[in-house]
């Protein structure tokens, strides 16, 4: 797994690239719990270049959405593909996370919170 | 019997992309889409993650996955030699889960992707996982 991250105001952008599994959960965690001492609010996620996600990388999700749901943040999902939507639909997480079309979506609805 | 493989593996995350990959390659002799091959990709990473973190609770172990085609339909058994199960049927209710962070979602996962999943478990000896899928295209002709 690799991670770029971008900031943009308030917000970070992470563009997961590869497997997002048991092996690289923890990682995944350690990661953007270390961006998330800068000044960030809001965490984009963008699903386009990952490979295989599966229940541990879901489970990495919901532990970094409650730590930011705790600071007044929010974590929205951008780039998600049909085998992933079902997966996260799956398990709930789009009952909680917001989906958007694009990182231009994304940026625009967090600023009119 | 119609071709067949066999991986053996150290219960070690690092390979699971190793039988994933393996797996979907031998998947692609059947005609799946890729979104069905995604699918069993996740079906795959799911059962042999149960094996590491509760079969073997992350000790060292080894995982046995037999690939088999047989009359359309892909079969998969991935097994180990860990702690077990008493009641494995209390495995498929929903969230069921004993300790991890993956919520209980492995075998709802497992269950979704794959056509069928038999799971046979004994304490101290061990858990099976057999998934069956076939091609939604060969599911069509047929019905």
């Amino acid at each position: 797994m690799k991670l770029i991250a971008e900031k943009i105001t308030s917000n970070l952008i992470v563009r997961i690239n590869g497997n997002f599994d048991l092996h690289t959960a923890e990682y995944f965690k350690k990661q953007i719990s270390s961006y998330l001492k800068k000044e960030i609010n809001n965490l984009i996620l963008d699903l386009q270049s990952i490979d295989v996600i599966d229940s541990s990388g879901i489970g990495a999700i919901l532990s970094i959405y409650k730590k930011i749901k705790k600071r007044g943040g929010k974590i929205v999902i951008i780039n998600i593909n049909p085998t992933l939507k079902r997966i996260f639909e799956l398990s709930g997480l789009l009952n909680i996370i917001k989906v958007y079309s694009s990182q231009r979506e994304a940026l625009e609805k967090l600023q009119r919170r | 019997m119609g071709n067949y493989a066999k991986l053996i593996i150290k219960s070690q995350t690092d390979n699971l992309g190793l039988a994933r990959i393996t797996a979907a390659s031998f998947a692609a002799q059947l005609d799946f889409t890729v979104s069905e091959i995604e699918e069993l990709k996740v079906a795959i990473s799911e059962a042999v993650s149960n094996a590491i973190v509760h079969g073997y609770q992350e000790e060292n172990g080894e995982i046995e996955i037999s690939m088999e085609l047989s009359h359309n339909q892909l079969i998969i058994v991935v097994v180990d030699e860990g702690v077990g199960m008493a009641n494995p049927k209390e495995a498929f209710k929903a969230s069921y889960t004993t300790t991890d962070e993956r919520m209980g979602l492995g075998l709802t996962f497992i269950n979704s992707f794959m056509d069928k999943v038999e799971i046979d478990s004994k304490v101290e000896v061990g858990t099976k996982i057999k998934m069956i899928k076939s091609p939604e295209q060969i599911k069509k002709q047929i019905n």
